[in-house]
């Protein structure tokens, strides 16, 4: 009798469904998986190596190239380590913008999955109402910071600025017509939070239209139901966090439990998964987009009725304004200083985790007193997801590695760093 | 699972920091030293021979369970309270120009005290958190005792501190790199490390193929590192507790 081997394929790095570089051997028993060793580190950038190098505040943009579909809530975490170090606290003001652009990233990251996710495992159409949502929350990103992705927006004690008063408007060209342009303004004639609030009064109903396409699709349940289950105890012992942990069955949300900045005053709920299958994460995620909406809301009331600072006054971490250092030169010199050599963050270590939309994104620093940390590594939650894909596909079929990196929400911008 | 895990008002304060670290220290007597706690965590430092029974033992008491470990940090402490730019005496003396490197100053850690791996444990029932370090005996072949039997989830950690520390893991059962180049040579986040790397890759047209090289670039220090003395965080020059007191500073006259 012929000897039969087992036949190993390269899944990657170039491939669509690889999520950016991600190279899978697999080793197949006819087209079921026996065993699959990812590679990784294509994306390597040695971010934490650069941030030993460079003072604290000149670190904050390489937080959001981290996970770039959730950019601001990775700043999230570095800043509240840095605070915490400092010893100091932003104003309340602060707080609820910040809690309000980690909800409003955590809607942009799950929007992104659900298109990608769908058009992986054949649901082309879902993809584009995503991106239609997406597109206005991108419009927060460039009113808040300039930039749409990459928003090196919050700060050790604050955020950078306040909330702007109007939205960029889009202009007639030769490709617009007046009348586009006009439709397209419509939404844009008050400040940021009318843009936003106007966004949480729509976005239920879109939510109500993916989930159309996808909840009760036959397609989408046989691809999804029973594949990549995981039992709390394993999802625990693997190191799981956020939806993966909660598709499980176990309710953690480090908001509710640990929470930090001002979601102990929020109302919103943790949905939890029963089966642990593919199937429940996409429930999972698609409630929470329903929650952080609901968050939102509450933050742009709160926002509305208190305005006020949205930096600490402290000239040792703040560097003071342009139209003080004109005529003070004692502003000048902490402008100065704070630029050249930032600041001294007393010696110490300190670990601050945040419910990024993947999970708990932890940056551990640890700083000898100097104006740059000694040590920060990041602890991504897909790295810990992603270790795990050799267990979750085994014994599944090939098609089925896809529908599992696409639960597992892997962008490599993390996992490398 | 269900809603009991561990309440929401459950967070991090003194009281239950004091009660977590009674609890640890009735189930461990012996082989744990705790470090200065800094902004309301728990940390403590093992011998690397006890770095096993310790980590089952916080896994399986029913006061600890520690049943997640969420991240496994190395650290180089080669430098560590060294900068590169004095400013202790530069009234005196005037600043110097050069910035002394890293790598140049070395050799005055403690033996067995330069390569350590940090463990972060979760407990989710219990709703607390808990750091760990273990340093390496060894500083010429830095050696710990891998966690992945305890918990799984260690394994990538491990093999990442490994490929960027070169701290070996015995007992893991598959060390090999993870995140550098396949065939790299060397501990890229060492601090003797150069930040610029050793080799560079180029196309190279005669060959046709892509080339390994060394580096043209020298590596240099744009921001130095500068330790300052400040009275605010010195808890020997003031009598309040480190962080108790708030750092805001009298607003000053706005001119200008």
């Amino acid at each position: 009798m012929a000897e039969i081997r087992n036949y190993t394929m390269n899944f990657g790095p170039q491939h669509p469904a690889a999520h950016g570089v991600l190279r899978l051997v697999l080793e197949l028993d006819g087209e079921v998986i026996q065993k699959a060793d990812p590679h990784i580190g294509l994306l390597h950038r040695a971010t934490e190596k650069l941030a030993e190098s460079k003072p604290f505040n000149q670190s904050i943009g390489y937080m959001d190239r981290l996970d770039y579909v959730s950019m601001m809530c990775n700043e999230h975490a570095y800043v509240l380590a840095i605070e915490k170090l400092l010893g100091i606290q932003p104003p309340l003001r602060a707080q609820y913008i910040r809690v309000m652009f980690d909800e409003i990233t955590r809607i942009l990251n799950h929007l992104m999955w659900l298109g990608a996710h769908g058009l992986d495992i054949g649901a082309m159409t879902v993809f584009l109402y995503c991106f239609r949502e997406r597109e206005d929350l991108m419009d927060c990103y460039e009113a808040v910071s300039g930039t749409r992705m990459h928003a090196t927006y919050y700060r050790p004690g604050g955020v950078y600025r306040d909330l702007p008063d109007s939205m960029p408007q889009y202009q007639v060209s030769q490709w617009r017509s007046k009348k586009d342009a006009d439709r397209l303004n419509g939404r844009r004639s008050g400040g940021l939070l009318e843009f936003i609030e106007n966004f949480t009064r729509r976005f239920p109903a879109c939510v109500d239209q993916y989930e159309t396409l996808l909840t009760d699709n036959r397609i989408w349940k046989q691809r999804t139901v029973n594949i990549g289950v995981v039992s709390p105890e394993r999802a625990m012992q693997l190191g799981f966090s956020g939806p993966m942990l909660r598709g499980s069955g176990v309710e953690w949300d480090i908001r509710k439990k640990q929470p930090y900045e001002v979601y102990g005053e929020m109302d919103f709920d943790i949905p939890v998964g029963v089966n642990g299958d593919c199937y429940d994460r996409y429930l999972v995620r698609v409630e929470e987009l329903r929650q952080s909406n609901r968050i939102i809301k509450q933050c742009v009331e709160w926002l509305k009725a208190n305005p006020g600072s949205v930096m600490i006054d402290d000239r040792k971490v703040r560097p003071p304004r342009r139209e003080e250092m004109k005529g003070d030169m004692e502003s000048l010199i902490h402008h100065f200083k704070l630029m050249t050599e930032g600041y001294c963050v007393p010696q110490g270590e300190v670990y601050s985790a945040v419910e990024a939309p993947k999970g708990e994104l932890g940056v551990y620093l640890v700083s000898d007193g100097a104006n740059k940390p000694y040590r920060m590594k990041v602890r991504a939650p897909g790295f810990a997801h992603l270790a795990s894909l050799d267990e979750m596909v085994r014994g599944h079929m090939l098609a089925d590695v896809v529908a599992v990196i696409g639960t597992q929400d892997i962008v490599f911008g993390e996992i490398d760093r | 699972m269900s809603a009991e895990l561990g309440s929401p008002a459950a967070v991090a304060t003194p009281s239950r920091l004091e009660a977590l670290g009674a609890a640890i220290l009735a189930a461990i007597p012996a082989g744990l030293t705790p470090v200065a706690n800094h902004c309301g965590e728990l940390t403590y430092e093992v011998a690397s021979e006890q770095w096993l029974s310790v980590a089952k033992t916080l896994r399986d008491t029913p006061g600890l369970k520690f049943e997640m470990c969420m991240d496994v940090c190395g650290i180089d402490y080669l430098s560590h309270g060294r900068s590169e730019w004095l400013t202790q005496d530069a009234t005196s003396s005037g600043f110097s120009r050069g910035v002394a490197r890293g790598a140049q100053r070395q050799g005055a850690v403690a033996p067995g005290r330069r390569f350590a791996a940090v463990y972060h444990l979760l407990s989710i029932s219990l709703n607390q958190r808990l750091r760990l370090r273990v340093f390496c005996a060894d500083d010429e072949q830095p050696m710990v005792d891998s966690a992945t039997d305890i918990w799984s989830g260690a394994d990538w950690f491990e093999r990442e501190a490994f490929d960027l520390f070169g701290i070996l893991f015995k007992g893991h059962p598959d060390l090999r790199r993870l995140l550098t180049d396949y065939g790299f040579i060397g501990h890229p986040f060492r601090k003797d490390f150069p930040l610029s790397g050793n080799v560079e890759v180029r196309y190279d047209p005669e060959k046709g193929r892509v080339v390994y090289q060394p580096v043209s670039i020298d590596p240099r220090v744009l921001v130095p590192k500068v330790i300052r003395h400040d009275n605010r965080y010195d808890p020997q020059l003031t009598n309040a507790p480190a962080h108790a007191t708030s750092l805001a500073l009298p607003d000053k006259a706005q001119n200008g």
